[in-house]
C-alpha cells in the first residue's frame, strides 16, 4: 500500500476582485497523480506558484481536494472521521519558523503535538526526549524559541512532528527561509532522521542540493506534475528543466556544459565526486 | 529601546520560585496586589516591601531585570502621582504656588500610590518571569476549570492568552524592523507634536497588523496540523499537582496577609492610617 496517494487530484479556489466578488476559478493544482512508498524520501520541486505548497497542504488535510482523491496511508482525506488520522500519519513542518513553534520553552513546543493526541503524561516525556535527541536539540530542551537560530527552531519543529510519531513527514518548503548554514543544518537532520527513523519524507523545496539524495522526485508547474523520476533522471534533463525556471546544481550544470563543448561526459552528474571520476575516466 | 519591554517575558532560572506550581503563583500574587490595598501604613509598605524583596530575591531574577520592566509605565506612574499631588484638597498646606497647593495628604497619598503601583507592577511581573507562559495557562485554565459549567471556553481563552504572550517578543522585534524599514526610507518618527508623531505611527502599524494577521494564520494552521482541536480529550504534559513547597508558599503568603490586615487595623499609628 501506498503511503502517500493523490488520483486526477484538482484543488480550485475562486479567484475575487477587489470587491470580494468572485470572477472565476483558479486551479492550483490540476489533475496530479503521485505515488510515495512506505520509507521513501520523494522531493516534489517546483517554480514560485507551481503549487508544490497547495499540494504539500492536502497531505496533512489542511486543504481538501475539490476533485480527485488523496488517500494518506490508506485514508481519504476527505472524510471528516479521518481527518484526525490522516493529521497524526503525516506531520507537517513549516517555511517559517517563527510562525509554527506554539510552546515557549523548547520541550513544551515538542510536547504539544502529542498532548493533543492525549498521550500519558510518562509517554510525552519519554517522546520529547527522543525526538529532541533525534534532532540533536536535547541541550537546548529549556530555552525560549526565541533564542534559537533559524535552522535550530526548524530542528525543533522538526521534533515537534516526529514526537507524534507520523510514518510520514511532509515539510513545506522548511528552508526556504534559513540562511546556508541553517539549511545544511535540516537537510543533514532530515537525512539522519531517515536513517534512524525510516520514516517516509517528503521535501518540498526549490533548492536543487537538497533533492540530489531523494529516491524519487516530481516537478510541478502550474498545477501540473510535469516531470517525475529519479533525480539523474531528472537533472539529465538540463534544457526542460530551465523550461520550468528551475535550476539545476552547479556540478550538473558545470557537466552539461562540458558535455556541450564535446567531452565524452554521462548525463545527470550530480555529485562533484561523480564528475570528478568521470573526468579522470577521460582519456 | 522598544525591546527593553521586558513586562510578560520569562526569565529562564532555577530556583524555588519557578518550580512552585503556577496555581500558587497566581493566587499569591492576587493576594499580594490585595494586600497592597488593604493597609495604607508605613509598617504595611514595609511588611509588603520585605515579602516583596524575599520573594525576588527567592526567585534569582535580577532586580534590574524587572525594574527595566517599570519603564512602559513610567507615564501612567507619573500622571498619578501628579493629579494625587496636586488635586487632593485635604490637609495643612505644604507649598502654595499660583493655583497648585501641595498639601502634607496629598504628597502621602500621592507616594503611597507611586509604591503601590509600583510594587504591583513588580509583584506581577515576579509572577511572569518565573512561570512559563504555558503553566500559566495551565494555572488559570486548572483555577477557573469550574467556570466550564456556565458554558465560559475556559481552555480557548488560556490558549489564547499562552499565544499572546508567545508573540509578544517577535512582534517587538518586527515592530523595531518595521520602524527601521520606515526610518531608511525616509519617516520622521521622532519630530512634531504628539498628533503629527500617532500620523507617523501609522506607516508602522498598518504593516504591522498585516504581518499579525499573515502569522496568526499560518500559526493557526500549523497548529492544526498537530492535531490541535480544544481542549477536549487533551492529555498534559507537565501536569499540574501540589507540592509540600506549594502548601509552605501558601501558608507563608496567608501568613503575611494576616500580617498585613492586623497592620491596617490595629497597630495605632493613627496618623499614618486614613
Amino acid at each position: 500500500m501506498d503511503m502517500i496517494q493523490s488520483e486526477e487530484l484538482i484543488f480550485e479556489y475562486e479567484k475575487r476582485d477587489e470587491e470580494g466578488n468572485v470572477i472565476g476559478m483558479n486551479r492550483a493544482i490540476d489533475g496530479v497523480d503521485i505515488h510515495v512508498s512506505p520509507g521513501e524520501f520523494v522531493a516534489i520541486l517546483g517554480h514560485n506558484g507551481s503549487g508544490k505548497s497547495t499540494l504539500a497542504k492536502h497531505m496533512n488535510a489542511i486543504l481538501v481536494p475539490t476533485g480527485g482523491t488523496m488517500w494518506v496511508n490508506g485514508r481519504d482525506t476527505k472524510e471528516p472521521a479521518e481527518l484526525w488520522n490522516v493529521r497524526q500519519s503525516a506531520g507537517m513542518v513549516f517555511q517559517n519558523p517563527d510562525n509554527q513553534i506554539i510552546g515557549t520553552v523548547v520541550e513544551e513546543d515538542v510536547g504539544f503535538g502529542p498532548e493533543n493526541l492525549g498521550v500519558p503524561t510518562d509517554e510525552i516525556w519519554k517522546r520529547v526526549e527522543d525526538s529532541l535527541k533525534a534532532v540533536g536539540m536535547l541541550e537546548y530542551r529549556s530555552n525560549s524559541p526565541n533564542k534559537l537560530s533559524g535552522g535550530q527552531k526548524q530542528r525543533v519543529a522538526i521534533a515537534g512532528v516526529i514526537a507524534m510519531e507520523p510514518q510520514c513527514i511532509v515539510l513545506d518548503e522548511p528552508t526556504a527561509m534559513l540562511d546556508p548554514n541553517g539549511r545544511k543544518e535540516v537537510i543533514r537532520t532530515i537525512q539522519e532522521l531517515r536513517k534512524k527513523k525510516q520514516v517516509t519524507v517528503i521535501l518540498i523545496t526549490h533548492y536543487m542540493e537538497e533533492v540530489i539524495d531523494a529516491d524519487k522526485v516530481y516537478v510541478m508547474d502550474s498545477g501540473h506534475v510535469v516531470m517525475h523520476g529519479t533525480p539523474k533522471e531528472i537533472f539529465s534533463q538540463v534544457d526542460l528543466l530551465k523550461k520550468y525556471r528551475l535550476d539545476v546544481p552547479q556540478v550538473t550544470m558545470l557537466a552539461e556544459e562540458l558535455r556541450k563543448k564535446g567531452l565524452d561526459l554521462p548525463k545527470g552528474i550530480l555529485r562533484t565526486q561523480e564528475l570528478v571520476e568521470a573526468l579522470c575516466q577521460l582519456s | 529601546m522598544i525591546r527593553d519591554i521586558t513586562i510578560g517575558q520569562y526569565y529562564p532560572a532555577k530556583s524555588v520560585i519557578h518550580r512552585l506550581d503556577p496555581r500558587v503563583k497566581i493566587v499569591c500574587t492576587l493576594l499580594f496586589l490585595i494586600s497592597l490595598f488593604l493597609q495604607n501604613s508605613i509598617l504595611g509598605y514595609v511588611i509588603a516591601t520585605l515579602f516583596l524583596g524575599a520573594v525576588i530575591c527567592a526567585s534569582r531574577v535580577p532586580l534590574k531585570f524587572i525594574v527595566k520592566g517599570l519603564k512602559p509605565v513610567i507615564m501612567l506612574l507619573m500622571i498619578t502621582v501628579l493629579f494625587n499631588l496636586f488635586l487632593t484638597r485635604e490637609g495643612s498646606e505644604l507649598i502654595h504656588i499660583w493655583i497648585f497647593r501641595i498639601t502634607d495628604k496629598g504628597l502621602r497619598i500621592a507616594v503611597y500610590m507611586a509604591i503601590r503601583l509600583t510594587y504591583l507592577i513588580m509583584g506581577s511581573s515576579i509572577m511572569t518571569f518565573t512561570t512559563t507562559p504555558n503553566s500559566l495557562t495551565d494555572g488559570i485554565e486548572k483555577l477557573l476549570h469550574p467556570l466550564n459549567k456556565i458554558k465560559v471556553p475556559v481552555h480557548e481563552v488560556a490558549m489564547m492568552m499562552s499565544i499572546a504572550l508567545r508573540f509578544i517578543p517577535i512582534l517587538l522585534e518586527e515592530t523595531d524592523k518595521i520602524m527601521k524599514a520606515q526610518i531608511a526610507r525616509g519617516a520622521d518618527l521622532e519630530s512634531g507634536n504628539i498628533i503629527q508623531k500617532a500620523k507617523a505611527m501609522i506607516p508602522i502599524l498598518v504593516p504591522l497588523f498585516v504581518s499579525a494577521f499573515r502569522r496568526a494564520n499560518d500559526l493557526a494552521m500549523a497548529m492544526e496540523a498537530r492535531c490541535y482541536r480544544g481542549g477536549d480529550g487533551r492529555t498534559k504534559m507537565k501536569p499540574l499537582v501540589y507540592h509540600g513547597r506549594d502548601r509552605a508558599a501558601y501558608v507563608v503568603t496567608v501568613a503575611y496577609m494576616v500580617l498585613i490586615f492586623c497592620v491596617g487595623r490595629y497597630v495605632p499609628f493613627h496618623i499614618w492610617i486614613f
